[in-house]
């Protein structure tokens, strides 16, 4: 379990301490050190990159590429293939995009049920525009993408694989590396969205061996609009641009143009700096704990939760077997927009809904669900408060209705 | 203060759960209207048969929260019978109600009347006017089928 201290590092937590924040799957909150660096840069050296000779812009380049490097190490990859993005659903949608010129008709893509709708819509769309093949892989009972399954759907056909890392309302770690290997012997591109796995797990591009990998800051102590697309050299190097503008451009001439190098191509325009500067105080904040202690906070966490969020009378658990810190579940009878209603009254902020994946929401057979979302400064108590807070919805409903 | 009691009334999870003239008709002479809250899976279609500008019959059918459903089954009491006129007052006013401001005739909002705790509830006031804003484009207007309610 981690020191409780680390709470004062957040200013919400601060300013709000009657708050437990069981919503961290949406947004996490965010360091101190984050909102001042990006506090810094606007009021010290609040200036554009690459563009300036003048020694302030060479203050701001030098702290916004030094991010790419925090961010390489933490993934292991090479600055290079560190592409900066607006979020995961920016560099999904990118890698549909660029990727997508590529396939023709018939090509099979393959997703599954789990799916964010950033990882599925992309590819649904382009499915219907070039007559690509969308194939699912099938769940288990438990509602889990396996390798046993994943190759069964696998075939020659296959070009793209766009499949999560982490669910975001089940809470399980897909078998990636297997999946990949897999993949790659059908010849196949792997897409991983990571949004909900660079937060709680060590990541290892090369371990992994995936092709592209996307994952936001916001999600794990930085700014908001800000994100990375990791993706291999050789493949981007191949690929057309995203966008086209400036600082993209290499030599520009009437009726042609060069670009520059990887990872700039893919950066067009001014970019999100302060966000971009700021979010290595993430990385470093999360490295300093490590992400083995975290994932290991959150499972004791779960450990304690389980089984007395089980033992409530009345209470649905779709993800008793999670291996993150994301808790699915329903109070039976009460919809969940009604339940999250009494969380916030005992100032509990948990997700209503479908947290934006209809399609395992449809699989579940529910219209939506309670998910608590776990992080680094919940706490025991908050746990405690959690559950009693849960007893007490089944209990207002069981009086009024 | 803002307490849970004042939003969830006995009423208000009576109606959700034996909700009234649920259940949309087929005869001809109705119009109806689909409204959605994609980003919490409120889903409600009001039904209207208007004859002699008067609402001779409202249905409803979808799915969604207590509020929401509750608010739909309430309304299509309170609405049975009432001139276009009637309708247009009584949806102005319980509009002003769920905002925390002081309808022009509370009475006439009858059992609609227990929606006045939404206003604390700020999170909510979606859910409970979606029906109502059906029935309002209805009336005035739009018949369209499938029209997304704005996300929230």
């Amino acid at each position: 379990m981690l020191n409780k201290a680390i709470r004062s590092d957040f200013p919400v937590l601060v300013n709000n301490p009657d708050l437990v924040y069981l919503d961290s799957g949406a947004t996490s909150l965010k360091i101190k050190a984050v909102i001042d660096k990006m506090k810094d840069y606007y009021e010290y050296y609040g200036v554009n990159i690459h563009r300036g000779v003048y020694s302030l812009s060479h203050k701001a380049t030098t702290e916004y590429e030094e991010t790419r490097d925090v961010v390489a190490n933490f993934i292991n990859a090479k600055p290079e293939e560190i592409i900066y993005t607006k979020g995961t659903t920016n560099g999904l949608n990118m890698v549909a995009s660029i990727l997508g010129k590529t396939l023709q008709k018939g090509d099979e893509v393959i997703v599954s049920e789990l799916e964010h709708h950033s990882s599925i819509l992309p590819w649904q769309h382009l499915a219907s525009e070039k007559g690509l093949v969308l194939r699912y892989v099938d769940l288990t009972v438990d509602g889990r993408i396996t390798l046993e399954n994943f190759k069964a759907t696998i075939s020659p056909k296959t070009k793209v694989v766009a499949i999560t890392y982490v669910s975001n309302v089940m809470g399980y770690i897909t078998p990636l590396k297997e999946i990949i290997k897999e993949a790659h012997i059908a010849g196949a591109v792997v897409i991983v969205d990571a949004a909900q796995a660079a937060p709680h797990l060590k990541i290892d591009v090369k371990d992994l061996d995936c092709d592209f990998l996307a994952f936001s800051a916001h999600k794990m102590l930085g700014p908001t609009g800000f994100g990375i697309l990791y993706g291999k050299k050789q493949i981007l190097e191949r690929l057309d641009p995203y966008e086209y503008g400036g600082d993209m451009n290499d030599d520009v001439c009437l009726f042609e143009a060069s670009y520059r190098e990887v990872p700039y191509k893919y950066e067009a325009g001014t970019m999100p700096i302060a966000e971009a500067i700021a979010f290595k105080e993430a990385i470093r904040y999360l490295e300093k704990i490590g992400m083995d202690r975290i994932n290991e906070h959150e499972k004791d966490l779960i450990a304690y939760a389980m089984p007395k969020l089980l033992a409530i009378p009345g209470v649905e658990v779709y993800n008793p077997t999670t291996d993150t810190g994301i808790v699915a579940f329903n109070i039976k009878g009460v919809h969940p927009h009604d339940a999250a209603t009494l969380f916030d009254q005992n100032n509990i902020a948990l997700r209503a809904g479908h947290h934006c994946a209809q399609l395992i929401t449809k699989w579940l057979g529910v219209t939506g669900t309670l998910r608590a979302s776990f992080y680094i400064y919940n706490t025991i108590e908050d746990v405690d408060r959690f559950l009693e807070a849960v007893k007490a919805t089944v209990s207002f409903f069981e009086r009024i209705g | 203060m803002r307490t849970v009691e004042q939003l969830y009334r006995q009423v208000i999870m009576e109606h959700y759960k034996n909700p009234r003239n649920k259940g949309l008709k087929e005869e001809a002479g109705y119009k109806k209207l689909r409204l959605k809250n994609p980003s919490c899976g409120d889903d409600v279609t009001v039904q209207i048969h208007l004859q002699d500008g008067k609402l001779q019959d409202i249905r409803h059918d979808g799915s969604g929260c207590s509020i929401c459903c509750s608010s739909a089954s309430i309304m299509s009491e309170l609405m049975k019978n009432k001139s276009t006129a009637e309708a247009n007052a009584l949806i102005q006013d319980y509009y002003k109600l769920i905002k925390g401001e002081e309808p022009q005739d509370m009475d006439a909002l009858e059992e609609a009347q227990v929606f006045s705790g939404v206003a604390q509830f700020p999170a909510r006031t979606k859910c409970a006017t979606i029906a109502w804003r059906a029935l309002d484009a209805l009336i005035n207007g739009s018949s369209e089928e499938d029209n997304d309610y704005e996300q929230s």
